[in-house]
């Protein structure tokens, strides 16, 4: 008994429960990390096909090929069972990408000799054996071998696919663009009353040397239709009334493989491609194919505008308080609104945000500097500069106070040392004070970033949509549009998994989106940590 | 128990009297002794307040040019406040109140046009803790410089190294200018602190208890350092070692609760000193 009682004295006790509660947020931390990170990752992975025998209840057997995708444990009063989610693919066949089947009916399983994975721009992937390639106008087979030529027709159209969007988005966009310029310029002309015959001639002039380029490239992207649509592949596939030859076209194919014939180093180069794609297109298909790109892009940018408003802001507020203003009730009462801002549900600076700096302050803007834009609105609408401005609302309490906390610890010697040298106190504050600061107020836009980046609510009320027509930064002049929506992942993430038609489909994507922002969250930080490091190393002797 | 108490306030009150009547004679003594110098800072009926309580009551003091004048007494006793009235250091605290005035050959430094960086420049302070930024040891000594707006590098190199050999430091620090200053040792840094405060040529040094953070040898470079500085510069220092104020001082004040209760030669005050608490500080009966 004693020797319980000394050791619960020495401490150990408390040691082993110390320990325990760090092991558990490890743990945790890795847990989400790694679980979501497999649910992402093996999504990527080209499965293999199988080919399915099912017998129905009344005996009626039908084959099928399809991937194994999910199962679950279910107990009837017959007994136990499994429930397999099957993805049949083929949608344009069935109906349905994915099937539920129950165990029992599986008669047989075996892995789908030849059969290729298609997967397509629209309609979801298709499984089949195909059986040639034509010219779609003639229906004459191309001589040669058929995957060899099937592969060359998908990287040709994919490049004309490439070549029909950059012209569509950068080149025709940039038409459209000057177009509504010219169109604003003259608006804003009327309403000052300046219109002239010539400014009306010359915007005229301008509008026609416009539609003529407009009309070259769109014969352009008339004869690269033509192309694309040149060529046609016939495809066996199973159906619901047994085997069917269908004719789809290879344009419409984004990547063909036979999963069951290649090795794993082939696959590799699949799963990278494919990983390729999901960070660096834009999405189809109502976001369950394709990349997140703008989403991506959204997010960094977004959270990059708002640390330039933020980080200023925070610090001048901060340096204010400790620094300049005398220490009593009345800063006392602002310290602590600040922290309780803190407190402030999210969504609530969103709603804020809609109605003061959308409706408010935006609707001011457009009136003023605006007004040729009206009736549609400029900054009157949500957008990436509302969103960002909203954002650094809600972070601006986490960089005050660490910032705050940051100049509190630096010694008053100094601040002592370097008046006395004859300094003036704001000299002091540029050339001691903040330097050697540094860390602190880093540490601060580290927290409002990690802060920002994850926050969702507030942003589907100032400018956050599900899908943007054009990314926030372009080639138009003046390149960076803060009127315009952009995409989020986190709001990606809510998109694809509850606002999506195709459920069994997007429930990887939302894990693979999750864990594209979690992996960019952490970059971000990594980038501001290792900022911070270095300076601290200049400043080593002070606690950071 | 409580009559004891009474009783001792009593003859507490009745040492107070005794102090402020033989305050007047001391201080005749001093401005007599002081005839032949000139007169660098001259403080006059100096009170200061912390909030309501009193710190410095009075004090009447003349500070000698090109002579180090030591401040003596047991804590809290106002000697470093004083000190740090000198170059107006007492402004950064909230709730400070001064009345009285101090002149610098002749100017009062707490009129309200002064401006304080200015006077701060003239009036050089090193502090009880080495205080040197985080930056390199060349760049610390150019601090002053850069402030007042020198740019030559030229002239700033030839000022820092001046000043370094003046600090007794050049000689440790001179293959390692670039490299930071919090590398070097507590007795280093004071130094380089001095060097600091003497690279923008001030008149006035004010030492606040310079070595008191630092070991036996260091002590000893910075007492050999202030015996060469004096040739230059006017030199007050605050210590609580007697026997530094002995070793550099030409004069020294005894301060007591905030009063200066005798002020005279250092070596009249060490060896024959006129006031009984005096001499019982000096002797080690108290404080």
């Amino acid at each position: 008994m004693n020797k319980l009682i000394d050791w619960y004295k020495e401490g150990t006790p408390f040691l082993w429960v110390c320990a325990a509660a760090i092991a558990l947020s490890v743990i945790l931390v890795l847990g989400i990390v790694g679980f979501i990170g497999y649910q992402s990752l093996s999504h990527f992975w080209p499965s293999n096909t199988h080919l399915i025998t099912l017998q129905n209840e009344s005996g009626q057997k039908s084959k099928i090929v399809a991937e194994y995708y999910q199962s679950k444990n279910k107990v009837s009063p017959a007994g136990k069972y499994k429930d397999i989610l099957l993805k049949t693919g083929n949608r344009d066949i069935f109906g349905l990408d994915f099937r539920w089947v129950k165990d029992s009916s599986i008669t047989a399983s075996e892995l789908a000799d030849k059969y290729i994975t298609f997967e397509r721009r629209e309609w979801g992937n298709l499984y089949g054996i195909a059986t040639k390639i034509v010219e779609t106008s003639s229906d004459t087979e191309l001589p040669g071998d058929l995957w060899g030529n099937l592969q060359d027709k998908i990287t040709e159209t994919s490049q004309i696919h490439h070549q029909i969007e950059k012209i569509q988005n950068i080149e025709i966009g940039a038409i459209n663009y000057e177009m509504e310029q010219i169109r604003l310029h003259k608006r804003s002309l009327e309403l000052r009353d300046e219109l002239t015959e010539m400014a009306i001639a010359e915007a005229k002039l301008e509008v026609e040397q416009l539609d003529l380029q407009y009309n070259e490239l769109n014969n352009k992207l008339t004869k690269l239709s033509d192309d694309l649509n040149k060529y046609s592949l016939y495809v066996d596939v199973f159906s619901d009334n047994g085997s069917k030859t269908i004719k789809i076209k290879v344009s419409s194919i984004v990547r063909a493989y036979t999963p069951n014939n290649i090795g794993t180093f082939e696959k590799i180069s699949i799963y990278i491609d494919r990983i390729d794609e999901y960070i660096f297109d834009s999405p189809r298909e109502a976001n369950t194919e394709g990349g997140v790109f703008p989403a991506i892009f959204g997010t960094v940018l977004m959270v990059f505008i708002m640390t330039i408003f933020v980080t200023p802001f925070g610090i001048l507020a901060a340096i204010y308080l400790r620094e300049y203003s005398k220490q009593n009730v009345f800063t006392r009462i602002i310290r602590i609104s600040v922290v309780n801002l803190a407190g402030v549900p999210s969504v609530v600076y969103g709603v804020f945000g809609l109605g003061f700096f959308v409706y408010i302050l935006g609707g001011e803007i457009d009136a003023l500097f605006y007004p040729e834009a009206l009736p549609s609105p400029t900054f009157g609408t949500p957008g990436i500069l509302w969103a960002s401005i909203t954002l650094a609302l809600l972070t601006l309490p986490v960089v005050i106070v660490s910032t705050e906390e940051g100049l509190a610890r630096i010694p008053r010697a100094f601040k002592e040392g370097s008046l006395a040298l004859g300094a003036t106190k704001s000299e002091t504050l540029w050339k001691v004070i903040i330097p050697i600061s540094t860390p602190a107020l880093i540490t601060g836009m580290i927290l409002a970033i990690a802060r920002a980046a994850g926050e969702v609510a507030p942003l589907m009320l100032v400018g956050v949509v599900k899908l943007a027509p054009s990314l926030p930064l372009d080639g138009n002049f003046p390149y960076l549009h803060m009127d315009r929506k952009f995409m989020h992942l986190g709001f990606h993430i809510y998109d694809v998994g509850f606002q999506s038609p195709n459920v069994e489909a997007a429930r990887p994507l939302v894990f693979a989106t999750a864990f594209l922002l979690i992996a960019i969250i952490i970059f971000l930080n990594l980038f501001a940590f290792s900022l911070r490091n270095r300076l601290r190393e200049k400043y080593k002797s002070i606690a950071g | 128990m409580s009559d004891v108490n009474t009783a001792n306030a009593e003859t507490q009150s009745e040492q107070d009297i005794v102090i402020k009547t033989s305050l007047a004679s001391d201080k005749m003594d001093a401005i007599n002794e002081l005839a032949d110098e000139t007169i660098a800072f001259t403080a006059d009926k100096l009170n200061l307040f912390y909030g309501d309580s009193q710190a410095l009551n009075d004090i009447d003091i003349q500070i000698p040019e090109k002579k180090v004048t030591a401040f003596i007494g047991p804590s809290g006793c106002g000697k470093s406040t004083l000190l740090r009235c000198f170059n107006r250091m007492n402004d950064l605290i909230d709730d400070v109140t001064i009345k009285g005035d101090i002149k610098l050959y002749g100017q009062d430094i707490y009129e309200r046009n002064v401006d304080v960086a200015a006077l701060r420049r003239k009036v050089g302070m090193v502090f009880q803790k080495p205080n040197p930024f985080p930056k390199t040891i060349y760049e610390n000594v150019a601090y002053g410089l850069r402030i007042q707006g020198i740019k030559s590098k030229r002239v700033i190199d030839e000022i820092v190294e001046k000043s370094l050999k003046g600090a007794a430091l050049w000689d440790e620090v001179k293959d390692r200018l670039n490299q930071s200053a919090l590398g070097l040792s507590g007795g280093q840094q004071q130094r380089l602190v001095i060097a600091r405060a003497i690279a923008i040529q001030p008149s006035v040094l004010l030492l606040d208890e310079p070595a008191s953070a630092l070991d036996p040898i260091s002590t000893l470079k910075i007492e050999e350092l202030i015996n060469d500085l004096k040739n230059e510069f006017t030199i007050v220092i605050v210590t609580h070692n007697m026997q530094q104020a002995a070793r550099v001082s030409d004069y020294t004040a005894f301060m007591y609760m905030g009063d200066i209760i005798e002020f005279t030669d250092t070596k009249t005050i060490f060896t024959t000193p006129k006031n009984q608490q005096t001499e019982d500080y000096i002797t080690g009966r108290y404080g």
